[in-house]
């Protein structure tokens, strides 16, 4: 038996520790692959694009009431409904109906002009009564529906939730063994046997690898199963690019774990790492919708890096090339993140 | 006479304003088993990290197995065994499988099989390490620290924490891996341990060696031997106390006098003799060999009881 060979290799047996652990604590299966998989199938059945959606419109008391609420009806995008004045304005406040119509010779609109919806239903408004006053279009419009892959909000979703589980597993799974081992002295005892760093380092990293090649290829599965997300680019590139994106936390989140001695600090600086970019790097919605001065600061975040290339290549397509900047950002924070590891790092 | 397995000089470990280590020396020939006596916080366990290559010392010098950590860490690393205080091994690997990764980090060493049973954990080979009880977890950091074959082995508080009768199982355990040139160094701060398993014993207090020899010339040291204990009513005057025969000291802690004798036989019936001319009932009256315990107490003025709480 040599040490160096085999299954005695100090490499093999350090990865089988991390993959043991990880395959033998089913709240850590729940956390990489049910928990993600639950919270896409909530949001995706939330936000469902539903085709032929209708907005509702209130119609007040008025003298042509009956003509309006005829006219609205032949509209496919309306739907009327008779109100007060004071229920039609508790509706709009609540968001119930997109604007009120008060049907006078003159009919007027009630409508809270910041919202997208009032301003549709305004237009349809518009149409449908001009149209039962007589109105033929002097330039008719042909019009044929179609639904873009990538346009619905579940293809932009699943990219977001896919970068969000792997910095999630990257920090909270690896940074928290790590620490876990600084707490019950396996660490000082490893640093008390000749094994080599390099072997230490190189089975952490590529059990990361691995779990992250898993974490990838479910959540493609399974979005192409139930959601019918397809990747626009190379899937390959996608996988590669999820791969990169985890390594790359792997190196911030040994920075994060480098000293941690309690718990309680590790919980502290693990949140205080994912959280904010939680919210700013456009998990759940475009980071664009910040303002544009907090825009280069939000770009230089590795999330919004990964999830940036994640959607790039899953909904516009784009190859490597259209990828050099995110992975910039990445590689900063990965080498940065592990080289002030390297320096920092507690073992005992 | 081979060369030292451990030889240490002027060593001092401060941390900040603390100081830790103050001045430790040590020579612990090979072959031998050295006890570490202390209460907690008198430097033992950061004597023995320093020798284990853990922590760096202040200053001072340290050589194990002939080499210093600065010179050869990996070489010394593969020679030495280490059972750390309470090491938490990873809880869903077997104990078989935490055997196996770290007999992966040596070049040469027995087979898993035999480290298992030369702790008798053969029936636990497939269980979680989560399921262990205390004794068979700290079985378990013993027989992680023989997979290397190690020519010294350190034991840090190897049964602290454990009942009486696990306490025993490990000291059986640990008489078995001396021997065959291996060199033993255990800390602890049970007597009883330390006199039984180790053939030469330090002991330390606040960071300082305060005595050293084996356990029997250290209970020697007292003077004496056997120990009379009672409590008298009146009080007998100290004086009168030093015509025992064998006497060799007396201290008194509350009311009652602890006298070191040499022979129980007579010293006995002659304290009889002296609280009778002086009018003296005893109200209590015990006696005991001397251990350890009264070594401690004769050079630190404290139990370790009492040292341990302070």
């Amino acid at each position: 038996m040599k040490g160096a060979t085999g299954w005695l290799n100090p490499f093999w047996q350090l990865l089988l520790m991390r993959l043991r652990g990880f395959a033998r604590e089913p709240s850590a299966t729940f956390w990489v692959f049910v928990f993600p998989l639950l919270m896409s199938v909530v949001l995706g059945l939330a936000f469902r694009n539903q085709a032929g959606t209708r907005l509702s419109v209130a119609v007040t008391e008025g003298p042509e009431r009956a003509a309006v609420i005829a006219a609205l009806r032949v509209s496919d995008g309306l739907t009327p409904t008779e109100m007060t004045a004071d229920e039609a304005r508790e509706a709009l406040r609540k968001g119930k109906v997109a604007l009120a119509v008060v049907p006078e010779t003159t009919p007027r609109v009630l409508l809270d002009p910041t919202q997208p919806d009032a301003r549709s239903a305004r237009l349809l408004v518009v149409d449908a009564l001009e149209r039962a006053a007589g109105r033929t279009d002097p330039r008719p419009l042909a019009e044929e529906r179609v639904t873009l892959p990538g346009r619905r909000y579940i293809d932009f979703l699943v990219p977001g939730l896919l970068g969000f589980g792997l910095m999630s597993s990257s920090i909270w799974g690896l940074g928290w063994a790590i620490v876990q081992m600084r707490m019950g002295k396996l660490l000082r005892r490893l640093a008390a046997t000749p094994m080599r760093r390099l072997d230490f380092l190189l089975a952490f990293a590529t059990g990361r690898l691995l779990l992250a090649f898993l974490e990838v290829i479910f959540f493609l599965v399974f979005a192409r199963l139930i959601f019918d997300v397809r990747v626009a680019g190379n899937p390959l590139t996608f996988v590669l690019w999820g791969l990169f994106g985890a390594l790359c936390f792997g190196g911030v989140s040994a920075l994060v774990a480098s000293r941690a001695q309690t718990s309680e600090t590790a919980n502290g600086l693990m949140n205080l790492v994912t959280l904010p970019m939680t919210v700013l790097s456009g998990v759940f919605f475009s980071a664009s919708h910040f303002p544009g001065w907090s825009q280069p600061l939000i770009r230089a975040l590795p999330l919004t890096a990964l999830i940036d290339g994640l959607r790039a290549i899953s909904i516009d397509g784009a190859g490597v090339t259209a990828l050099l900047a995110p992975a910039g950002v990445l590689v900063v924070w990965g080498v940065g993140g592990f080289a002030l590891a390297l320096r920092l790092f507690r073992w005992t | 006479m081979t060369a030292p397995a451990i030889e240490v000089e002027r060593l001092v470990k401060r941390f900040g304003d603390l100081v830790a280590v103050d001045g430790i020396d040590l020579s612990v020939p090979a072959g031998t088993c050295l006890g570490l006596l202390g209460p907690n916080g008198a430097g033992k366990t950061t004597t023995v990290e320093i020798l284990e290559g853990l922590q760096p010392a202040t200053s001072g010098s340290v050589r194990v197995l002939g080499r210093t950590w600065a010179e050869d860490a990996k070489g010394i690393r593969q020679r030495i065994g280490v059972s750390l205080q309470e090491t938490r091994f990873h809880e869903k690997l077997t104990v078989e499988e935490t055997l196996t990764l770290f007999r992966s980090f040596y070049p040469a060493g027995p087979p898993v099989e035999s480290a298992l049973s030369q702790v008798a954990l053969e029936d636990k080979r497939r269980a979680r390490v989560g399921t262990l009880s205390g004794g068979q977890k700290q079985r378990l950091a013993l027989a992680v620290g023989l997979v290397g074959d190690p020519e010294l082995l350190f034991l840090d508080e190897p049964t602290t924490g454990l009942d009486p009768v696990s306490r025993r199982g490990l000291w059986t355990i640990i008489e078995g891996l001396k021997g065959r040139g291996r060199t033993v160094v255990l800390t602890t701060h049970y007597m009883e341990e330390a006199a039984v398993l180790c053939d030469d014993i330090v002991i330390v207090d606040h960071g300082r060696i305060v005595a050293r020899g084996t356990p029997d010339a250290l209970v020697h040291s007292l003077g004496g031997e056997q120990l009379v204990e009672f409590v008298a009513s009146p009080a007998i005057p100290a004086q009168a106390l030093e015509r025992v025969p064998g006497f060799s000291g007396q201290r008194q802690r509350g009311e009652v006098v602890s006298l070191s004798v040499q022979a129980l036989h007579e010293a006995v019936p002659a304290l009889l003799r002296i609280a009778d001319e002086h009018g003296s009932e005893l109200v209590r009256l015990s006696t005991r060999a001397a251990t350890l315990d009264d070594v401690f107490l004769a050079l630190t003025g404290r139990t370790l009881e009492e040292a341990e709480q302070t």
